[in-house]
């Protein structure tokens, strides 16, 4: 649980605000980030690192936020799926809400953020740099095809302007 | 089966649409959205008959104490029955206002339209809105089929935007993000299998854990309430590690060896002709699937609260009126004590954990009256404690004349039943129920008889025109685990068995497996999807053959009554299998949702590839195997094909489901590509790496 500021607490910057933790909180930052901050987007799959439907973006990197605590992430920046709605919406969020690429959308909070750390890197990436980027992340309603095809018409709208 | 009529347990006007004081429609639908985009289309299907836009309309999410009755939303029947109701019962209200509408202005009817909510005359507006005549409609009209109905086509034309989409992917709209004033975290921890009972456990220690609120132990049925979702978490873990259990029953060492050796007598569901009497040559197959997981990928929740003596459970069940019944009986309650409301899940592709969380959510809260209590599954109970798709042999033979048409043909399906939804015995049906002080053990299951589409016995019945035809079926209740209906039933298994037969046949006389299908059609429209499936695919098919690649078919009408579907498969394989390429071509007669009716099929056909390639759930002795996702692997992006969905529209019949079209479909294509890529058929499915290189050496061996 995250108790009131102490001056031991540990920092870490989340979607631009700047948060902070007990030194001592063990408490996986999923948990965390959907209970503490407010932050629900980010949804809860398995808790072992297997679905990639926690994943955020940790200093420009996609990671699952369900198997560390969050006092691993101390001193980072995290994005979460809300930011692709802040100040204007993403070209991933428009690509995929234009092409209804999805189905229930349980596993979409973390292939969005999975493809943002992608697109963040590289503009534009090839069909078999965006599979293998989201390989960590499962659909089971198979919405994949659409996904891809979204994400690639995305990467053509934001790409070269990184 | 023709479209059953979904209004006969809510027959009036009023159950299913009402105009709210700011004049807005408001739609009362039973069904419910299972991501699968059924309200999407229901909703379109009122706004074309109400010329308005389908995003005006109110539509009011399933409750037991405010929705019409439809049973559950299953079998692929929302839109053929839900659908349908809904029309009917906004033409109706269209025809009404419209008829108050005459005796205001006045005017002769045959003039008057709707549209955005304006009565026309003429095609000029007139000054009456729906707002201004919603006090004189009368709501107590039975509905009948006998209206007027504008939609046809024009629902299509309106290319309806899934409701909700933006929510769902970036804002809260799960069960799991429900948080009410003083909230708890409740968390079960089930016996390890269905047959083992809890010996003891420390309920003090379990007490004293951080965050504990309340312990609660009920027969076998132990759990913990706290403060954080974490902290159940970690309670429930320490009481897993800490209670001891008892077994009381063993399980074979190889339950697909159990179950092709069963000894229960086979049921005759289908004959026609005298299979026995027909002379020729003789082919067969005996093919298999594994117990497979619905695998979502959001683990059931439920959150519950109770008032006095009134429960309030919020459920993503399929079924929220049975689920409401099975809860009274747990509970010796009256139905009126229990309102259950529906809240979206992730997808669960067939009857999941969805039901049994829910009471899982009414112990648990119980010991805290007054405040809700969330219950979240973990990713060990969905895998180990959901209802799973049966294993299940299917055994397929034709006799073939001299002339080389197929004279007879005879299925035969092993399997544990498909059907063991709440409510369905009479008992509740719910996991935990079986397992209180008050054991409420279910009934063995009788499964879904064919008449009404069938469940191990779904599309057993081989589609071809053969005179003489044989389909039995044997239930299986030996295994010591629990199953129940998983997307498409037994169809899924039994086309896989039919259609790699067909191939067999066609391949033995030489024949392309096309034409070898086609000569034994006579429906118009099981012989148009073929062909266009054929013509889509045919540069894949006709391209020179690399080493190891190879193309297939699988055609099949789903429950033999509903919407039909082609799909060709091309594979390359290298010690595994990998599909690159699926085209599909489908009628579910009336298009509704276009791009709702292509999502749906494409998305069984992907989750269909992951069945046939890779999934099978393990066990040991009575344990259910899998924990977490290592211990059941699903396709992921990197082996995804690339998928290429047709619709071939028939606006002149009526609407059918399209998300259980794909899957026999689609296996059978992928196993027909394989032989077609190495000469060799995998009638065990997953057609995995191992199931390869055994069915290669096997035949090696023959
Ligand atoms: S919830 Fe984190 S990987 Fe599944
Ligand atoms: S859309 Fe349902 S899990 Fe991906």
């Amino acid at each position: 649980m995250v108790s009131p500021v102490t001056p031991k607490d540990l920092k870490l910057k989340v979607n631009g605000i700047e948060r902070s933790i007990p030194t001592d909180c063990d408490t996986p930052l999923l948990y965390v980030l959907r209970e503490d901050f407010g932050l629900k987007g980010t949804r809860f799959g398995c808790g072992t690192g297997g679905c990639g439907a926690c994943t955020v973006i940790a200093d420009g990197k996609a990671v699952t936020s369900c198997d560390l605590p969050a006092s691993a992430f101390a001193g980072q920046t995290i994005e979460t799926v809300e930011t692709l709605a802040t100040g204007g919406d993403h070209p991933l969020l428009t690509a995929v809400l234009k092409l209804q690429a999805a189905q229930c959308c349980y596993c979409l909070p973390g292939i969005l953020m999975a493809a943002k750390a992608l697109l963040d890197d590289d503009p534009s990436p090839t069909r078999e740099r965006i599979v293998s980027a989201l390989d960590g992340n499962l659909c089971r309603c198979g919405a994949h095809p659409r996904i891809i095809r979204a994400i690639t018409e995305a990467a053509a709208e934001t790409g070269g302007a990184k | 089966m023709s479209p059953r009529p979904a209004f006969q347990s809510a027959p009036h006007l009023g159950d299913w649409v009402s105009i709210d004081q700011d004049g807005a429609i408001v739609l009362y639908s039973g069904r419910v959205e299972l991501g699968q985009g059924a309200l999407t289309a229901i909703r379109a299907m009122a706004a074309a008959e109400l010329g308005c836009q389908p995003d005006v309309i109110r539509l009011q999410s399933a409750r037991t104490d405010l929705s019409p009755n439809e049973g559950p939303t299953v079998g692929s029947m929302s839109i053929a029955q839900g659908g349908y109701a809904v029309r009917l019962a906004a033409a109706a209200l269209r025809e009404q206002l419209l008829m108050i509408a005459e005796d205001l202005l006045p005017a002769e009817r045959e003039a008057l339209t709707l549209k955005d909510g304006i009565v026309f005359h003429h095609g000029e507006k007139t000054e009456l809105t729906v707002g201004a005549l919603a006090h004189k409609v009368d709501y107590s009209p039975a509905l009948t089929e006998d209206v007027k109905i504008l939609g046809k086509g024009l629902v299509k034309a309106m290319a309806p935007r899934r409701i909700g989409l933006r929510e769902r992917l970036i804002g809260t709209p799960f069960l799991h993000d429900l948080e009410p004033e003083g909230l708890l975290f409740g968390g079960p921890i089930h016996p390890p299998t269905m047959t083992s009972e809890l010996v003891e456990i420390d309920l003090d220690a379990l007490r004293a854990r951080p965050g504990v609120v309340a312990v609660i132990r009920d027969g076998s049925f132990l759990g913990v309430v706290t403060e954080s979702s974490y902290e159940t978490a970690r309670a429930v873990r320490w009481a897993r590690n800490n209670a001891r259990w008892r077994e009381t029953a063993t399980a074979p060492d190889d339950y697909m060896q159990a179950l092709a050796g069963a000894n229960e007598p086979f049921k005759q569901g289908f004959a026609k002709g005298d299979v026995e009497a027909v002379q020729g040559q003789r082919y067969e197959t005996k093919v298999s699937r594994p117990y497979l997981s619905h695998a979502s990928i959001g683990p059931s929740a439920s959150l519950a609260t109770w008032q006095e003596d009134n429960l309030e459970v919020y459920s993503h069940s399929q079924s929220i009126f049975d689920l409401r019944d099975a809860l009274a009986n747990v509970f010796a309650m009256d139905q009126e004590q229990i309102t259950v409301i529906h809240h979206p899940g992730a997808g669960c592709y067939g009857h999941n954990g969805a039901d049994d969380v829910a009471l899982d959510a009414a112990l648990l809260a119980k010991a805290v009256p007054g405040r809700p209590v969330k219950v979240v599954w973990d990713r060990e109970d969905e895998f180990r404690h959901e209802p799973m798709g049966a294993a299940m042999v299917s055994h397929a033979s034709a006799i073939l004349r001299a002339d080389g048409s197929i004279a007879a043909m005879s299925v035969e399906v092993t399997s544990p039943p498909h059907a063991n939804r709440p409510g369905s015995s009479g008992l509740p049906n719910l996991l935990a129920a079986t397992y209180l002080s008050n054991k409420m053990i279910s009934p063995q299951s009788q499964d879904v008889p064919l008449e009404i589409g069938g469940g191990a016995d779904r599309n057993a019945i081989p589609i071809y025109a053969v005179p003489n035809m044989k389909v039995s079926k044997r239930l299986v209740h030996s295994l010591p685990y629990r199953t129940s209906a998983l997307r498409s039933l037994g169809a899924y298994c039994n086309v896989y068995g039919i259609e790699t037969l067909m191939d067999q046949i066609a391949l033995a006389r030489g024949e392309d497996p096309i034409a070898f299908r086609l000569r034994h059609l006579d429906d118009p429209r099981a012989r148009a999807v073929i062909e266009a499936v054929a013509a889509d695919s045919r540069a894949i098919r006709e391209e020179d053959a690399a080493e190891g690649t190879g193309w297939g078919i699988g055609f099949a009408r789903y429950k033999n009554t509903e919407g039909y579907c082609a799909v060709v498969a091309h594979v390359q394989v290298k010690d595994i299998v990998r599909v690159t390429d699926l085209f599909a071509v489908v009628d579910v007669g009336e298009t509704i949702d276009k791009d709702g009716v292509l999502n749906q099929v494409e998305g069984g056909m992907v989750q269909a590839t992951s069945w046939t390639l890779k999934e099978a759930v393990t066990v040991d002795g009575t344990h259910v195997q899998p924990a977490t996702w290592n211990d059941y692997d699903i396709l992921r992006f990197s082996e995804v094909p690339r998928v290429n969905v047709r619709i071939l529209d028939h606006a002149t019949e009526p609407p059918v489901g399209a998300g259980e079209l794909a899957q026999g479909p689609t296996a059978a294509a992928i196993g027909n590509a394989v032989r077609s890529a190495i000469g060799i058929v995998v009638p065990n499915l997953p057609i995995s790496r191992d199931a390869v290189i055994k069915a290669a050496m096997d035949a090696s061996n023959d």
